[in-house]
C-alpha cells in the first residue's frame, strides 16, 4: 500500500477528546469514505498536541493546517472544502485575538507551543553511549570556543550577563558564583556537579544525565577553565544506575577521543572528572553536606561561611553546581548571553524544566521558559486535571517547597513569584493535586519525609520537625484542637528561623503553606473531626443509606471484621466501633448504598 | 582510537559523523532512523523489549535502517515513545507502542510512509 496523499490528524489527548473528539474522527472517516477518498486520505489518531485550550484540534498533512475548536458537524465542510476542493475552512483557523491575525499552519503557531527545549535539547535525540552522536549535536563546540577563543573573565561574563541562576532550587547567579570562586586563589580548586536529586517526585537531572551526559561533562570543563580548576566530581546517588552507567561511559569516551586529559585539543588545559556515589540521602544535595559526604565523612551541613568556593572540598575552593545549571552552559556560550537573558522573566532567564506527577493526564518532564503560568503548564502541556476533577493545589519544590493554589493560576512561575507565593523553586517537582487530596496528609506526608532525612545535627531540624510531624498525626487522627494550628505555625517559624541548613530552614514550608492556604480544611479536621477530602482515615466513618439498601448482603459477606450486620432484604448497619475503614464493602456494593461521611 | 589534538580535529570529525549518518561517505541512500527511548522511564515501560523487536524485525523483513537507544523524550504518560524520521521527512513520534503497535509502525509508516493511530504530536520547540 503506497503512503496516502493526506492525513487528517485529530487530537487523541484527554482534554480534546472529552470534547467529543471521538465523534470527530468518526465523522471525518464517514465524510471521506462518502466522498470515495479512502484511498487518499487516512484519518489518523494523534496524543495531544499542548493546544489545549483551542481544542479538539484538527491538523491536515501535507500543508500543517490546524483547525481549532472543530465540532464533530465540522467534519463534512473539512472534508468537502480542503480535501476535494483545496480550500481552508477559514472560520475555523486560529485567529489570534489580540492581532485578529488568522494562523493557517502549526508553523505558524509556535507562540501557542509553550515548551521550550534548552535543557533537553538533546535528550531523546542522541544515543547518550555514543559520543559521535553528541559530537555531531554540537558538544564540545562551546568548549572549543571557549578555550580558543575567551579568556576565562570573558566567559564568566557570558554567563553572569545571560542571567542563569543555579537551578538546584537556591536561584544564586552561575556567574557570580563562578567568579568568586575564580577569585579564591589555589593551587587545588574542584568543580563539583551536584546530581543528588533528592525531591520525592523529580527526576530532570536524571533524564538530563541519562539523555545527554555530554552536557554535563562539557559544561564542567568550561566551568574548570573558568575558576582553573582541573578537577571535577560528580556526586551522583546510587539509586540512579543507569545515569551512572550512562556518565561511566560518556566519560571514558571522552577520556578515549582527547576531550578530557592533559592538555585538551592542544590548548594547554587540564581537566579530568570523577565520579562520587551518594547514598540517597537528602541532606546530601545541600553544598557542604554534599562535599562531606565526597571526603568520606558524614553527609552533615557545616555552618556558611566559610562557602564552599573558600574552602570546599578538601578545604579547597570548590565550585558547586546543579546537572540543569550545567546543563544551560554550553547553549549560552555558543548563542550568546543575550539570547539567554531574552528568554524568562525579568529576574529569572532562561526555561526551567518540571517534572509533572500526582492528579494530571500527561504525566512528564517538561521544560518551559520561565515566567509560563501554572495554568499553562496544567491545562495546555499537562493535559488538564485527570478524570475531570477540579484542580486543588500543585506542590512545588518538593518538601522544602509549598502548595500554589487556584489563585496562583496564572501567576508567571519564576524564582520570585515562586518565593513571594510562599513556595519556592527547588529542584522542579511539580506535583498536582485535585480536590480527593486532603492538604493536612499533604504536609504530614513531606513532614515525614524530612523527619526521616534530617541529619540530626542541629536540634531545631531533628527535634522541632518531629513535633511538628506528631501535631499534624494528631490533628488527622481527630486529636488535634485549635491551639495546636497556632503551635504548628510557631513552631514551623522557629525551625527556618533556627536550623542550620537549607533543609530545616526550608522543611516547614508544607505546613505553613497549607496551612495559609487552606486553613479551613485544617479547622474541620479539629473543630468538626471531619476531613473534607475524605482522605483521613480516623476522621470518616462508613454509613449506609437504608434506602438505597436492597440487603443483598454481599457488604457483609465481604467486610473481614464482620462489622456489618442485618437480615436479608432487610437495610443493613455498620457497627463504627468494629469497622476498619478498609472499604472494601463500598466498592463491593452494586447499589451505592454505601457513603463516606 | 580517534584522539582529538585540536579544535580543529573536533571540526573535521563532527562533519565526518554528519557525512556518514546522512549516508553520503558509502554513496548509499540516507537510512531511516528509529529512536527507542530509554531513559529509566521508558525501560521501566518495557522500551528494552521494543528496541529488541524492533532490530530483529527490521532485519528479517529486510529494512535497511538504523536504530538508535536514547534517553527519554520526556513523555512519560505514553511510554514506551519510539520516534521515526525518514529520509527528508520531519521526525515523528508514537506513544504507547507495544509489539503490535510496533509491528504496525513498521509495515505502514516505516515502509510506507502511512501514518497510523497513535502520534504524539510535537509540543515544544528545541533550541537548534
Amino acid at each position: 500500500m503506497a503512503k496516502k496523499k493526506m492525513q487528517i490528524l485529530v487530537c487523541g489527548g484527554t482534554g480534546c477528546s472529552n470534547l467529543q473528539g471521538e465523534s470527530i474522527v468518526d465523522n471525518l472517516k464517514l465524510e471521506v469514505e462518502a466522498n470515495a477518498l479512502e484511498n487518499d486520505v487516512q484519518v489518523v489518531r494523534t496524543g495531544c498536541f499542548g493546544l489545549c485550550s483551542l481544542g479538539p484540534i484538527v491538523k491536515i498533512m501535507p500543508g500543517e493546517v490546524i483547525y481549532t475548536k472543530v465540532q464533530p458537524g465540522d467534519a463534512r465542510e473539512i472534508v468537502e472544502e480542503h480535501i476535494v476542493k483545496g480550500r481552508k475552512v477559514e472560520r475555523l483557523l486560529y485567529k489570534d485575538p489580540v492581532s485578529l491575525k488568522i494562523s493557517s499552519s502549526h508553523a505558524e503557531m509556535t507562540s501557542h507551543i509553550k515548551q521550550l527545549r534548552i535543557v533537553l535539547r538533546n535528550c531523546g535525540i542522541i544515543d547518550p553511549e555514543n559520543i559521535e552522536e553528541a559530537i555531531a549535536s554540537d558538544a564540545y563546540e562551546a568548549l572549543t570556543k571557549v578555550l580558543t577563543e575567551m579568556k576565562p573573565e570573558d566567559a564568566i561574563k557570558i554567563i553572569k550577563d545571560s542571567g542563569l541562576r543555579g537551578r538546584g532550587g537556591g536561584g544564586f547567579s552561575t556567574g557570580l558564583k563562578w567568579e568568586i570562586a575564580r577569585k579564591n586563589k589555589s593551587d587545588e580548586k574542584y568543580v563539583v556537579c551536584n546530581a543528588d536529586e533528592g525531591d520525592p517526585g523529580a527526576f530532570m537531572d536524571r533524564s538530563v544525565l541519562e539523555g545527554d551526559p555530554h552536557a554535563v561533562l562539557e559544561a564542567m570543563a568550561i566551568c574548570g577553565y573558568c575558576i582553573e580548576a582541573a578537577k571535577g566530581l560528580i556526586y551522583i546517588r546510587a539509586e540512579y544506575p543507569l545515569a551512572v552507567a550512562r556518565l561511566k561511559t560518556a566519560i571514558a569516551q571522552a577520556k578515549e577521543y582527547g576531550l578530557l586529559c592533559n592538555n585538551i585539543m592542544g590548548t594547554g588545559f587540564n581537566f579530568d572528572i570523577e565520579i562520587r556515589y551518594g547514598a540517597g540521602a537528602f541532606v546530601c544535595g545541600e553544598e557542604t553536606a554534599l562535599i562531606h559526604s565526597m571526603e568520606g565523612l558524614r553527609g552533615e551541613p557545616t555552618v556558611k561561611p566559610p562557602f564552599p568556593a573558600e574552602a570546599g572540598f578538601r578545604g579547597k575552593p570548590t565550585n558547586v553546581n546543579n546537572v540543569e545549571t550545567f546543563a544551560c552552559v554550553s547553549p549560552i556560550i555558543l548563542k550568546g548571553s543575550d539570547w539567554f537573558n531574552n528568554i524568562g522573566t525579568e529576574k529569572s532567564k532562561g526555561t526551567k524544566v518540571f517534572a509533572l506527577a500526582g492528579k494530571i493526564n500527561n504525566v512528564g518532564l517538561i521544560e518551559v521558559p520561565m515566567g509560563t503560568t501554572l495554568r499553562e503548564v496544567i491545562y495546555e502541556i499537562g493535559g488538564g486535571i485527570r478524570n475531570g476533577k477540579k484542580f486543588k493545589a500543585a506542590q512545588t519544590g518538593g518538601p522544602s517547597g509549598g502548595c500554589l493554589t487556584e489563585k496562583h493560576l496564572d501567576t508567571p512561575i519564576d524564582f520570585d513569584n515562586l518565593i513571594a507565593a510562599g513556595s519556592m523553586m527547588g529542584s522542579g517537582g511539580l506535583i498536582v493535586m485535585d480536590e480527593d487530596d486532603c492538604m493536612v496528609s499533604v504536609a504530614k506526608f513531606f513532614l515525614e519525609f524530612t523527619v526521616e532525612e534530617s541529619c540530626g545535627k542541629c536540634s531545631p531540624c531533628r527535634i522541632g520537625n518531629k513535633r511538628l510531624h506528631e501535631l499534624l498525626e494528631q490533628i488527622t487522627k481527630g486529636k488535634g484542637s485549635m491551639a495546636d494550628l497556632d503551635r504548628l505555625k510557631n513552631m514551623s517559624l522557629v525551625i527556618k528561623d533556627t536550623s542550620l541548613c537549607g533543609l530545616g530552614q526550608s522543611s516547614p514550608n508544607p505546613v505553613l503553606s497549607t496551612l495559609e492556604n487552606f486553613r479551613e480544611e485544617y479547622v474541620a479536621h479539629v473543630t468538626d473531626r471531619k476531613c473534607p477530602a475524605g482522605k483521613c482515615r480516623d476522621l470518616m466513618e462508613y454509613f449506609i443509606i437504608a434506602e438505597n439498601c436492597v440487603g443483598c448482603t454481599a457488604c457483609a459477606r465481604v467486610c473481614p471484621v464482620n462489622a456489618i450486620t442485618g437480615e436479608r432484604k432487610e437495610p443493613h448497619l455498620i457497627n463504627p466501633s468494629i469497622c476498619i475503614k478498609c472499604g472494601a464493602c463500598k466498592e463491593k456494593c452494586k447499589f451505592d448504598a454505601i457513603i463516606i461521611r | 582510537m580517534k584522539t582529538i589534538n585540536s579544535p580543529a580535529d573536533l571540526r573535521k570529525l563532527r562533519e565526518d559523523i554528519k557525512a556518514k549518518m546522512q549516508g553520503k561517505e558509502t554513496g548509499s541512500k540516507e537510512k531511516v532512523r528509529i529512536r527507542v527511548h530509554s531513559g529509566t522511564s521508558g525501560l521501566a515501560s518495557g522500551s528494552k523489549a521494543i528496541l529488541d523487536f524492533v532490530t530483529q524485525e527490521l532485519e528479517k523483513r529486510n529494512i535497511d535502517a538504523t536504530v538508535v537507544r536514547t534517553g527519554d523524550l520526556g513523555y512519560c504518560f505514553a511510554e514506551p515513545t519510539i520516534e521515526v524520521t525518514r529520509p527528508g521527512e520531519e521526525p515523528v513520534v508514537f506513544g504507547n507502542v507495544d509489539k503490535l503497535k510496533a509491528d504496525e509502525i513498521i509495515e505502514k509508516y516505516i515502509k510506507n510512509g502511512e501514518y497510523v493511530d497513535g502520534i504524539l504530536p510535537v509540543n515544544y520547540q528545541n533550541i537548534k
